[in-house]
Formats: structure tokens, sequence, C-alpha cells
């Protein structure tokens, strides 16, 4: 708790209770730069992965359970949306422009951007106690009335208090959880065990999904849990406030919009 | 906050000290070990290398996973296809009696084999997927003699680093390295599923790699070429793939 006590110090330096000027010099870092960077590159690895995901899907929009799918095989389902290849029957009467080749090259590029800086986040971020002291919740946290308070706080889009300028609240800590540490591995894995070469290597990567064709359909349930995340994410931003947010992921200066005016 | 900053610059420099060092020890390895495809140029050579790199670390002797005989397909995708030319039609009109692989190049006795001999070579099969770029898939049993059968029929020199391997179209070319032209999966592939390989699929002689996406199992093989260097070929990016916008390995 110690990391706790740290930021509620900075907090009291930083509040603009007298309606004075805050000089930046003596107020912590919001985010540290290592946070901060590996944010922002894993935000361009995600676009990157995002639009050469969509473009890789178009290319063959069915999907399957077990080893092996193909136009001669029932689906598990199919999206309503035309595709990038002649083979794949729609019911469209066109074929989208087929983009794959610079789609696969650039989604396994972002793929080895993405995963090597999330390497160096996490295992930096056990080093440095991150994990620890910013995303895990506290033992009061996780009692049932902080728990609800902090879940009615959010279906009112209420604009969280100046702690939470400082530091996670509990939802937020667990969705981070969630994502770094069930989200993104099990989008890399369900990825690498799509991977002919790989699972030659490890074949217990693709068998304990049941399959291929499993791998690929998870894959794709995952990424779209990721757009969710990311989706409510950039809400939760603007409800706390857009450019003091902004300010803190980029510069590490925390604060309220109100502290410029 | 001295100390703070001082465990931070220690941190920061370790990490740093790493990452070059890393770099440093990844290059040699890759220029000793040959880790490099050849379409390492341009703006997706970084993940390509490290895909390729890592891959043949870790998968130089790896087995493409083979399925059970009920998990064959029942009817096995052929995929859409330009139309077959001029050349490939009269052949088929005789049977595929006058179907010739010729293998030139880096080895000491050039040759050109018929079906016949082919298929009088120790036959092999294997039941294994069939993976498209696109994402569908397919599982059947391929029949045919291991490549590295007949390279050692022709006996490729030492210094032999690539096996580049032609369909009848001329546009369709492709190649592979040592390790995969090596691999006891990778077949000249004559016969499926208990027949013979048909057209749709191939036939009648089809080069497969089932570690390697389907677009690298490339059909009507009619010619092969041991080489040391990829830069003769085409733009010299290793295969007519990455000339279209494709990877040239594609074991992911």
């Amino acid at each position: 708790m110690a990391g706790l006590g740290s930021v509620q110090v900075s907090l009291g330096a930083s509040a603009p209770s007298s309606g004075s000027a805050v000089p930046a010099t003596t107020v912590a870092s919001r985010h540290s730069t290592l946070v901060r960077v590996t944010h922002w590159i894993i935000t361009l690895c995600f676009f990157a992965l995002l639009v050469t995901g969509a473009e890789i899907l178009i290319s063959h929009p069915r999907f399957y359970w077990g080893e092996t799918g193909n136009v001669l095989t029932t689906p598990l389902f199919q999206l309503p949306i035309p595709s990038s290849r002649a083979l794949v029957p729609t019911g469209y009467g066109y074929v989208l422009p087929d983009q794959n080749g610079w789609s696969r090259y650039l989604h396994f590029q972002a793929a080895w951007i993405a995963v090597l800086t999330g390497l160096l986040y996490g295992i930096s971020s056990f080093f440095t106690g991150h994990f620890r002291k910013n995303l895990l919740p506290g033992k009061a946290d996780l009692s049932w009335r902080t728990f609800s308070s902090s879940i009615a706080k959010h279906l009112r889009f209420e604009r969280p208090g100046e702690a939470e300028a400082w530091s996670y609240n509990v939802l937020q800590r667990l969705t981070y959880l969630f994502v770094i540490f069930v989200l993104f591995p099990l989008v890399i894995w369900t990825g690498l065990a799509m991977s002919p070469g790989f699972v030659s290597a490890v074949p217990s990567a693709v068998t304990v999904f049941g399959g291929q064709q499993s791998a690929r359909t998870i894959h794709f349930f995952v990424s779209l849990a990721l757009v969710l995340f990311l989706f409510v994410h950039v809400v939760m931003v603007c409800v706390a406030g857009f450019r003091s947010r902004m300010r803190a992921m980029i510069t590490g200066r925390a604060g309220t919009d109100t502290e410029r005016t | 906050m001295k100390d703070i900053s001082r465990r931070k610059l220690i941190i920061r420099g370790l990490a740093a000290t790493a990452g070059v060092s890393g770099l440093g020890v990844a290059a040699r390895i890759a220029q000793r070990y040959g880790l490099i495809p050849p379409d390492h140029g341009g703006i997706y050579g970084f993940g390509e290398t490290l895909t390729y790199a890592s891959q043949r670390l870790l998968t130089r002797h790896s087995l493409a996973r083979e399925f059970s005989r009920s998990q064959i397909s029942k009817r096995p995708l052929a995929n859409e296809m330009p139309p077959l030319n001029e050349a490939f039609k009269r052949l088929q009109a005789g049977g595929f009696a006058d179907w010739r692989l010729s293998i030139d190049g880096m080895v000491d006795r050039p040759a050109s084999f018929s079906l016949a001999k082919l298929k009088s070579y120790p036959s092999r099969s294997q039941i294994t997927m069939v993976q498209c770029e696109e994402g569908w898939s397919y599982i059947a049993e391929w029949i045919g003699v291991p490549l590295s059968h007949v390279l050692d029929v022709v006996g490729t020199h030492p210094q032999a680093r690539y096996v580049v391997y032609f369909s009848i179209d001329p546009d369709w070319w492709e190649s592979m390295d040592m390790a995969d032209a090596l691999h006891p999966q990778t077949f000249l592939t004559y016969g499926m599923d208990g027949a013979e390989l048909p057209v749709g699929n191939g036939g009648p002689l089809r080069m497969r790699l089932p570690r390697q996406l389907g677009y690298k199992s490339v059909k009507f093989i009619t010619h092969l070429t041991v080489t040391d260097s990829l830069k003769k070929f085409g733009k010299g990016l290793g295969s007519a793939s990455p000339e279209g916008g494709y990877a040239w390995y594609a074991g992911i």
C-alpha cells in the first residue's frame, strides 16, 4: 500500500484547493514513461491489427468449429457481408478488392511489435510493482459495497472525482487486469494456433481449442471483446474528461480540466 | 526522489543494454544460419524476418500435425484456379503419360522424370491439412515421393540453399529453403485419398509442404532448380508470391 500512500501525498500537493497554479515540477507522474510509451505503441499496433484483421476476414467471412471448414462444409455462422474472394457464396453480386497481401504482412508485423512491447511492459511492470500497486485491487476495494457503488457510478456516467485522476477504481483495475492477462494472451495464443509452422512444433497450442478452425473462431470473438473494451475505454475517457486523461497518458501530468481554466 | 530516479536509470540502462545486445546477437545468428527471408526488404521486412528466423529456430525439424483417417474431409475443396493453358490440356489429353519433371541447377546429375519413374520410388503418404491464407481448410491423405528422395537421386551440391519449383503455368513458381526441401513431409504428390491426384487439387503432380499455407503447395509441377541464391529468379524476392504482395515464407 506504499504506492497508494505516495499517490495521496501527490494528490495533496496537486489539489487546486487554494486556487493558485500548482507548479508542475512538484507533481509526480500520473503514468510512468514506460506505461505511456507502451500504451501508445500498443494503440497503434491495435489499430493496424484491427484494420488488417478485418481485411483478412472478408476474404472468408465464415466461421467453423473443429479442425477444418470451407465453402463445402456447414459454417458455425457466416457474417452477412460481401467477400473479397469469388469462392465464397455471400449472396452479394460483387466481389470486394483483394487486399490480403499487405494486410497479412502488416498484421504479423504489428503483432510482433505489440507482443514485444507487451513483453517489455509486462516484465518491467513486475519489477517496478506497477501491477501490484496500480492494478491489483486492494482488500477494501473488493468489498461488495465499493464494488456496487463503483458499478452504480459507471451506470450513471458520473464524472469521477479528483482521487480517480490519480488512481484507478476497482472496475478499472479488474478490467485492465482482464485485458492484460486474459484477452491479450488469448488473442496471441489463438493467433499462433492458426500458424501451421508454429503448431508443428507446439501441437497442443491448437489441440486445446479443439482444432484450427475453432482457434480462428475464438480469435475472432476475442478480437471483438478487445474492440468492445476499446469502445468502453474511450467512452470512459470522455466521461472522465478527455483532455485531462489524454494529457495524463501523453505527458504524465494529471489533474482535472478545471485546473486549467 | 533521488533513489527512485537512480533505480529507474539502472533499470532503463539494463533494458537498453539487453535490447541492443539482444539485437546484435540475433543479427549474428541470423547471418550465420541463414535466417533472413528473401523478401526481407521493404517496410514489412522486420516482421517477416522475425517470423522466418524464429520459426527456423523453433521448427527446423518439427513435423506438421497428422490426422486420423476419420478426419479426412469428405469433399476436399478444389480451389478456384486460373484457366489451364494449352500445354497442360495437351498433356491431359494424353493421360499425362508425357508429363515430365526436370531438375537442374546445383545437382550432380540433372534429370527429367516421368510420373511412372516418380511412382517407382518408395511411396509415402500423410494425412495433413491444407490451410489457405483466406482462412478455410481441409484434410486429405496425400500420396507421393518425398522431395528429399528425388534430390538424393540427382545429388544436390552441399552449397545448395534453396529449391525453386515451377508450375506448368509460367506465372506460378515458388521456392523453399533446404530445411523444407529435406523435410520428411515435403512430397512430390501424385495421389490423394487413395486415388490419382485430381486436376482440381493439383494433379498430376503437386508440391506439398504441410508446414506452410496452401499457396506454397504449387500445383502442376514440371521443373525444379536447386540454387544457392534466389537473386536471379524473377525480381529476386524468392518467388511469385512476394511479387504479388504475399509473404515468401508462409509458415506464419
